[in-house]
């Protein structure tokens, strides 16, 4: 063969290879950077998961990447800067700590759309989502009050910012309700994930004679010492099946795959804009798991109600007359709670003696 | 048969070659790992130590390798003072953490004024704070005859505790709605330590890194002081005759080490982290031990060592976002790192001799 008809076949084998390539769209870039490995079974799995459900559910439009365990600052700079670099044009920041991270890297790529998880600062292209959990905390509550013998109801803290105090005002309003004896202890944690200090704060708990225990960590060990003492517990961020009927008798999820799906579809569609969005029971974010024969029918049913009135938006778990701990008002009766007020949550409500650490 | 046979000196040659051998070790059996993975471990390698420099993003990530190796060399240069005069310092990382919390605190009281000592002071104070840290292990050494190697490294765990109060309390952004964490000092000039030159990645702990390689080569090779480091730790009957004093020598090593950590943090709060969290610890700290061994306790040695290592993490990333490698990696690779280096340290003091031979 000549030189010249082997160059002209060539690149009429590499014109046929190309032409298909560029008939096709190229696929969306969505990429993920979590704080946890994908395999910690709460909080980074339930990320990851949803992540999952929109490769399922556009298939070949779209292709997603993840970093995980990434550390919040600096690295995560880096991180999202090479998901950036590498063509991603949809950036889902999972974790509270990436926030300025993400604010300076979305300055340098102004046609990058960022996702932030659980933060307050917007911008052109910076959106952020959060789930309200203190609706699911209304429930468990509900069933804490109902199931505690010895009335003192244990609560895990991981860190004491608005989310966590939320979740512990939502879940002692909700106990008193229908136990007006009920006392509640809390301990923090001060980690998200750590097996062995959730079950210290666990153990401590139960020495004070605590028999139900609320968790807002996201390791199972909380459950297994519940196990151990005959206690019972509610599964966190995940279902923690593994743990049912009993000591896990219902759980709290974390079900980020509705939004995940409806803000790629925008992106894919182009309709994508900022903004801040904050969904519960409602709209599928929150999800009660399955309320287990451990709990008692009528105590289920109640929860059960409890639940669908939230998910209805014909109840708000932060509805007056509420005292704040130091005895001064902070809704009146039948007034319900300002999103601002929660946002910047920093008070126990009337009640619970515990301090917030400052 | 095989027996090692001691060398009445310790080898030049190996000396030089063990570390490359222990590169190239890791390489190899990083390969076997990620082959049995399931990964093509010729990519996989060429990923992780080609791609950052060479690669198709190499513009961005080789100034990253600056940004990531400056903390690990100027503590790692440290720290290798102490370790070659037998003073084991394992607790940088929480002088490190220290460092950035008094440097940072500088910054934050002299907020919102603008002036030129707010940055050099932060350094001064960030050094300071990184010392006294240091000081705790020596003089509890000094006074008591306690192993500085456990109260260093159980330090390191109150000062994680003392960042974490720091960032839920006295140092928590007033104007952050109540959530954990400083100000963020890279918006804020006058204390900010950003890229010197843009696009080089190099800041104010860039320089620093290469002062501390050159002032400790100095030091170790020319000083009275290095002498009687050396001297320590190779003969410490002999060090003590020729009027080296034990007591001095401990607090010297710690005190230095510490204040190098403790600059390190600094520049990393008012630089690419930015903030003040209770996640400030990342693991330069333990990750500059094995760069100080892997630099064979040698200025320059560890300069290489530092850019080797960050090479791992940047090239770590990299290949978690093109081959979804999991995270662990990273650790991995450097822990072989140290493994090959220790196992190949045999031979600098060991020959191998066949049974027979003489």
């Amino acid at each position: 063969m000549q030189r010249r008809t082997l160059l002209a076949s060539a690149s009429a084998i590499l014109m046929a290879l190309a032409v298909p390539a560029m008939a096709q769209d190229e696929p969306l870039k969505v990429g993920f950077i979590y704080v946890g490995p994908v395999g910690d079974g709460g909080w980074t799995f339930q990320h990851d998961q949803a992540r999952q459900a929109v490769e399922a559910e556009y298939g070949d439009r779209v292709e997603t990447t993840f970093i995980e365990s990434v550390p919040e600052g600096a690295d995560a700079e880096r991180a999202l800067t090479q998901l950036a670099l590498a063509g991603n044009k949809l950036i889902f920041a999972t974790s509270f700590g990436f926030m300025d991270p993400v604010m300076n890297v979305a300055a340098k790529f102004p046609d990058v759309k960022f996702e932030h998880a659980t933060g307050y600062k917007q911008a052109e292209n910076v959106a952020t989502y959060d789930a309200r959990f203190y609706e699911g905390r209304a429930v468990t509550g509900t069933i804490a009050g109902h199931m505690t013998k010895s009335n003192k109801i244990g609560y895990i803290g991981s860190f004491p910012i608005p989310e966590v105090i939320q979740g512990i005002n939502s879940s002692y309003i909700h106990a008193k309700k229908v136990n007006p004896d009920v006392e509640m202890k809390v301990v923090w944690a001060y980690s998200w994930f750590d097996p062995a200090k959730e079950a210290d704060a666990a153990s401590a708990l139960l020495a004070e004679g605590v028999d139900v225990i609320l968790q807002h960590t996201d390791s199972t060990a909380p459950l297994a010492k519940a196990q151990e003492a005959g206690a019972i517990g509610f599964g966190q961020a995940s279902d923690m099946a593994a743990f049912k009927p009993s000591p896990r008798v219902a759980s709290i999820i974390d079900e980020w795959s509705p939004y995940y799906i409806k803000r790629v579809g925008q992106m894919l569609d182009g309709t994508w804009e900022s903004g801040a969005s904050w969904a519960g029971i409602g709209e599928g974010e929150v999800v009660i798991g399955e309320i287990t024969d451990a709990v008692p029918a009528e105590v289920k049913a109640e929860a059960e109600a409890l639940r669908d009135k939230i998910g209805a938006g014909k109840y708000h778990p932060f509805t007056g007359p509420l005292n704040k701990a130091d005895g001064s008002e902070w809704l009146a009766e039948g007034e319900t709670a300002p999103d601002s007020d929660l946002q910047s949550m920093n008070f126990f409500v009337e009640g619970i003696t515990a301090q917030i650490p400052q | 048969m095989i027996r090692l046979v001691p060398r009445s000196t310790a080898s030049t040659f190996w000396q030089v070659a063990t570390p490359v051998m222990a590169v190239l070790a890791t390489m190899i059996a990083g390969g076997v790992l990620f082959a049995i993975m399931g990964h093509d471990p010729v990519t996989a390698i060429r990923t992780i130590f080609w791609d950052p420099l060479f690669g198709p993003a190499a513009a961005y990530s080789r100034p990253q390798l600056l940004v990531k190796a400056a903390p690990l060399i100027l503590i790692a240069s440290g720290l290798a003072i102490g370790f070659r005069a037998g003073i084991w310092n394992i607790g940088a990382e929480g002088q490190y953490i220290i460092g950035g919390l008094t440097g940072g605190a500088v910054a934050l009281a002299a907020y919102p004024s603008e002036g030129a000592w707010i940055f050099p002071a932060m350094v001064i104070a960030g050094a300071a704070g990184g010392w006294a840290w240091g000081m705790i292990p020596a003089l509890l050494r000094n006074w008591f005859g306690a192993s500085e190697i456990l109260v260093s490294l159980m330090l390191v765990y109150v000062a994680q505790r003392v960042a974490a109060w720091m960032a839920f309390g006295p140092m928590k952004n007033p104007e952050g709605f109540g959530f954990p964490g400083s100000r963020n000092l890279q918006q804020y000039p006058a204390a900010s330590n950003p890229e010197l030159i843009a696009g080089t990645g190099a800041h104010w702990g860039v320089v620093a890194a290469a002062v501390a390689v050159l002032v400790t080569w100095v030091l170790v090779s020319r000083h009275i002081r290095g002498f009687h480091i050396r001297a320590a730790g190779s003969a410490p009957r002999a060090a003590r005759f020729a009027g080296v004093n034990p007591a001095t020598l401990v607090a010297f090593c710690l005190g230095l080490s510490g204040a190098l950590a403790g600059m390190a943090g600094l520049f990393e709060v008012a630089g690419p982290a930015g903030q003040i969290t209770d996640k400030l610890g990342t693991g330069y700290g333990f990750t500059a031990i094995i760069v100080a061994f892997l630099g064979r306790l040698h200025p320059v040695g560890i300069l290489l060592a530092g850019l080797l290592l960050a090479l791992t993490y940047i090239g770590g990333e990299l290949a978690q976002l093109t081959m979804q490698l999991p995270a662990a990696t990273v650790q991995v690779f450097q822990g072989m790192l140290l493994f090959f280096l220790l196992g190949f340290d045999v031979l600098t003091r060991f020959r191998i001799q066949r049974k027979g031979q003489s």
